[in-house]
Order: C-alpha cells, then sequence, then structure tokens
C-alpha cells in the first residue's frame, strides 16, 4: 500500500494522555518554553550586575586558545603546566588553533605523559599509590550476581581493554625506564 | 581538604588538597554538602576529554552552603544554602547576555568552542569540581541560587544539570502536540528528556538503551514505551517499524561520547581516543528521525571529530539542535512545574554514596553495577 497524507495515529489522544500522566501539555506552546526565543537580549536576567567584569590576576603565564583576543576575565588557575607534558600543552596552544586535529592529538598525548610524570613524582617522593585502579572492591560489595554476563549487554565485549588503557601507559614507562637503564649500564 | 583525584584513566582517589581560594572579587568558596556522579563525569574518568590534568577535581553538580565571598559579591552571603548551575559563565556577555550561559565567553580561556564548567578538565576552564569539601564558585552574583526552602536536597542537585538538561533536550526537539518522540539513552538526562516530552504534547514516547533496569524506570517514572537494542538486530529498522516506516517525529540523543553499540565506533573512539566521541547514538536517531525532522543532541562529546552521517541528515533535510543546557535559565518553570507536582525527580536516584567512597562510586557508575542508574553523593555529616 502506498504510503498516505496522513500519519498513522498509534498515538492515543491528548485528553486520555493529559488524564494519565501528569504535566502533559504544561509547555504545550512552543513558544512559551524557557530556552524558546533560543536568543533573548537580557543582560540582567542572572543577577550579574556589572556592564564588564574584572580582570582575574594572572599569577603565572596562563595558556590560551589562539582563537581567543585576550585572557579571560576570569579562568582557573588549577595545575598549571609543568614538565614534559606541561612542554607538550604550551605547545599545543601556542602553535594550533582548536580547529587543529593537532592541537587536541597534542593535548590527549600530553595527558598520557603527566600520568607516567606524577606517577614518577610520587614514587620519588614516596608516596604511591594504587597504580592499576581504584574502585575494584565495589566488584564484590555492589556486584552482586554480574549484570555484565546475567542480562543483555552490548557493553561486555570490550571489557577487557580496560585494564589495557588504566595500566598501558605505566608499563609503556616502565618498560622503556628498564631499557635506557639497561643501556646505560652496558656503556663502558 | 578531602577531595576527589584524577590519577589516570580509570584511576581516581580520595585525599587532601589545598583549600581553594577566592582569585576574583567576585568568587565565593562554597563548602559542598551534597553532589552526583553525572554520565559526563565518565569520559572524564576514561581519560577522553583531551587536557584532563592529574590532579584534577571532577564533579559538576553540586549543593552547598556559601563559606566565602568576594569583595564584590552583593547577591550571596556567608551561611546562604545554594545550588549551583555546571556552567560556569559571567552573565554579561555577548552570549550569556542572550541567555547562552553555557557558551559563556569570558571563563575559559582555554577555548572559544566551550563555555566553562567545573571540574570537567582544562578543556573548559580548568576550574577544580565539587566533588570534594569546599569549591570555588567565580561570579558568584550570575550562577547560583538559594535554594528554595520547599524542595529537598536532593531535587536541588537534580537542578544543577540532569533535569534541566533532559528538559532542555526535549525544547531542542521542538516537540509539538502529538509527535512521536525518541529518547536514545536511559541515563538520567534521558529519563528527564522522555518525561519532560510529555510536558511538551508528545503523543508517543519511545526511550531505546540495553540496560534493562534503565528500561524498567523508563516505564514507570517516563511512561516510555521500550526497546532493547541489545535484542534486535537493527534497531533503526525496529523503529522505522514501529513509526510505520516514517520515521519519529522527533529524536533525542541523550548518549553522547561513549555509545555503544558498534564496536568499531565504541572502540576508536571511548578506548583509542581518535575520535571526539563515539556516534553510534547520534547516527541512529539521524537514520531514525522522519524526513525533516528534528535531532536533539545533549549527549555530550569531545572537542574531536567524530564519524557522523551527515549525507543522511543533509538528504533527510534534518534540523540539528544542539548545546550544553544553560541552566539557570530552566530553573523558574522547572520550580513551577516541581511545586505542581508533576513528577518527583529523585525517583531516579539510586545509590547515595559518601566522597571517602567515590572511588567505589566512580568504578560502580562506570561498570553499571547494581543497577546504578544516578549515584549522588554526600559530603560531610
Amino acid at each position: 500500500m502506498p504510503y498516505p497524507a496522513d500519519k498513522p495515529s498509534r498515538a492515543p489522544s491528548s485528553e486520555e494522555l493529559r488524564a494519565r500522566i501528569p504535566g502533559w501539555g504544561a509547555d504545550l506552546d512552543p513558544a512559551d518554553r524557557p530556552s524558546v526565543p533560543r536568543e533573548r537580549f537580557d543582560p540582567r536576567a542572572t543577577g550579574a550586575w556589572w556592564d564588564l567584569p574584572e580582570q582575574q590576576p594572572e599569577t603565572y603565564p596562563r595558556e590560551r586558545s589562539i582563537e581567543h583576543a585576550r585572557l579571560t576575565p576570569v579562568f582557573g588557575t588549577t595545575y598549571p603546566p609543568r614538565g614534559v607534558s606541561g612542554a607538550i600543552r604550551r605547545l599545543a596552544f601556542r602553535r594550533y588553533s582548536e580547529a587543529r586535529a593537532a592541537h587536541w592529538l597534542l593535548l590527549l598525548a600530553a595527558d598520557r605523559v603527566d600520568v607516567v610524570e606524577s606517577s614518577v613524582r610520587e614514587l620519588t617522593s614516596g608516596r604511591v599509590s594504587n597504580p592499576v585502579a581504584t574502585g575494584l572492591r565495589s566488584e564484590v560489595t555492589h556486584g552482586g550476581p554480574d549484570p555484565r554476563t546475567t542480562a543483555r549487554r552490548v557493553d561486555h565485549n570490550h571489557r577487557w581493554m580496560d585494564p589495557i588503557v588504566t595500566a598501558g601507559p605505566l608499563v609503556a614507562a616502565g618498560v622503556g625506564a628498564v631499557l635506557v637503564g639497561r643501556r646505560l649500564l652496558r656503556r663502558p | 581538604m578531602r577531595a576527589l583525584v584524577y590519577r589516570g584513566p580509570y584511576r581516581v582517589e580520595v585525599r587532601e588538597k589545598d583549600m581553594p581560594r577566592i582569585e576574583h572579587h567576585n568568587d565565593a568558596v562554597v563548602k559542598v554538602e551534597m553532589g552526583a556522579i553525572c554520565g559526563s563525569d565518565l569520559h572524564l574518568y576514561h581519560g577522553m576529554m583531551p587536557d584532563t590534568r592529574v590532579g584534577t577535581t571532577f564533579g559538576h553538580e553540586f549543593i552547598g552552603t556559601v563559606h566565602e565571598v568576594g569583595p564584590s559579591v552583593r547577591n550571596l552571603k556567608v551561611g546562604d544554602r545554594v545550588m549551583v548551575p555546571f556552567n560556569v559563565f559571567c552573565g554579561t556577555c555577548f552570549f550569556c547576555a542572550r541567555g547562552l550561559y553555557s557558551n559563556c565567553h569570558n571563563v575559559n580561556p582555554n577555548a572559544t568552542a566551550v563555555g566553562g564548567m567545573y571540574g570537567y578538565s582544562h578543556t573548559t576552564g580548568g576550574y577544580d569540581g565539587g566533588q570534594a569539601e569546599y569549591v570555588r564558585v567565580p561570579f558568584a552574583d550570575a550562577g547560583p541560587s538559594l535554594i528554595p526552602d520547599w524542595i529537598s536536597d536532593e531535587t536541588a542537585v537534580l537542578l544543577t544539570d540532569a533535569l534541566p538538561t533532559g528538559y532542555f533536550g526535549a525544547q531542542l526537539a521542538d516537540i509539538v502536540e502529538g509527535d512521536t518522540v525518541v529518547v536514545l539513552g536511559a541515563g538520567p538526562v534521558g529519563l528527564f528528556a522522555a518525561r519532560s516530552a510529555w510536558l511538551m504534547g508528545a503523543g508517543r514516547v519511545i526511550v531505546v538503551d540495553h540496560l534493562e533496569h534503565r528500561l524498567e524506570k523508563a516505564r514507570t517514572f517516563a511512561f516510555a514505551e521500550t526497546y532493547n537494542f541489545a535484542e534486535h538486530d537493527d534497531i533503526v529498522v525496529l523503529l522505522k517499524r514501529v513509526t510505520d516506516h516514517l520515521g519519529a517525529d522527533r529524536v533525542i540523543d541523550a548518549v553522547g561520547a561513549e555509545a555503544d553499540g558498534n564496536l568499531l565506533m565504541h572502540v576508536t573512539s571511548a578506548k583509542l581516543k581518535l575520535q571526539g566521541g563515539s556516534p553510534v547514538a547520534l547516527n541512529w536517531a539521524i537514520d531514525a528521525v522522519r524526513k525533516g525532522g528534528t535531532v536533539s543532541v545533549v549527549g555530550a562529546y569531545g572537542p574531536m571529530f567524530s564519524a557522523v552521517k551527515f549525507g543522511d541528515a543533509m538528504n533527510k533535510g534534518l534540523t540539528l539542535r544542539m548545546n550544553q543546557c544553560p541552566v539557570k535559565r530552566q530553573w523558574p518553570r522547572l520550580l513551577e512545574h516541581l511545586r505542581a507536582g508533576y513528577f518527583d525527580p529523585t525517583e531516579i536516584v539510586t545509590h547515595r554514596i559518601p566522597l571517602e567512597h567515590l572511588p567505589e562510586g566512580y568504578h560502580i557508575m562506570s561498570a553499571k553495577l547494581d543497577g546504578c542508574i544516578k549515584p549522588l553523593v554526600t559530603v560531610g555529616d
């Protein structure tokens, strides 16, 4: 049968839905919803009372996207770039815009380097955190019959990769350190 | 103070950390009383979000008491109990002045493509989050609001992200009376989007997931028809079949970056980080919606590219609408709906986890153990 002009109605009537579902149709008018229209000029809607916000003091050379004209008036100051990961991050910000894949790939690479660097820093400072993973105790306390095998779930087939993602950078760094160490020791 | 600290992919711990300070005249420091783990925190936990630095404290859903205020703060005073939107925003830049608080241009030097958020990597500004005893809250006169005395703390926490984001997702879908609305993903945002679709006059609401306990919640909380995509060879064909082969009028992607359902897409994005997010749900949305229909995206994706089926979207004449939710814009109407008693958002809360046990909480949420839908975080007494 050809497709007709009307939508075959499988939906209950509006009256039926209004009676069955609390609040049905409370926002029925598409023009009367909080984010409609999408842009509504009202610079005093939030409680902000300034025309231009003051500048937060820049206490270290704060990295920023080269797509910005200037440092924003407010910014987070947590974990300034440091070490090798910091150098990679500064390069990503100094050289590449957000439009370039290199910007994001360098930042992701820096994240992995940061994990290794911070682990080395902890080891040398005598403090060791759990090197593999955390929260695994909940497999016992909150696992019950393992829902990944008792229920039909599609995330079961890639769980085996999680330990590789978790420990991979650390194992790679360890192997690299051993190889470099052996080479140095063998030198006359 | 005690705070959750990121150590690397799948590794978080709770440890001592320096107290946050007033760094700008309009900052406040808030003593956190309750927070939550959001599905999008898992992207950080799994190491997917670029520039997530070791030591970062996650958490963008939290409420608490004002502990300290900067010299220019007028609207709040020490001791006030506040709920804090997940957006960090100034209120007066070009975008905020037009209501796009999630797209603020004055708070994130690290990127122009995304606004500011608490505890969500340096890509969103480098702010620490609220899975801690104390948190810095910039632009305290613009962001937080006093918690109305007639709502519970748990409801207030859900108002900082999950509920407004789901409600916003239903608005983005441009629902008109009688529409068939498909929601992909039955997590907290998907459940709230499905429940909100009825407020906007949907005629049918269909929810798709692969976690049976979440689909059960979609049936009881959101009155939805449900389908488990793991039980069907091709969920798009099924959705066509149940919509008389026209497709749904509106589809809401409430899944985002770690979508399952296609192993190649999941592995290249969630495991290998070669895509900004797994586009499985988005591609299903594009294929399952009817021609001329609307796809609303509130699932979170990273800044890298993803293999999205754009040709289908173009050829079908779709409207694609998306954004991070401007939370504060949703509050007045949502509070009206809550006061009217249309629904109780805390019905989706499954776990209440003390701050000290958050590493277990992250594992429970990540592996979806113990029927987990929405874990809240209790801080202090």
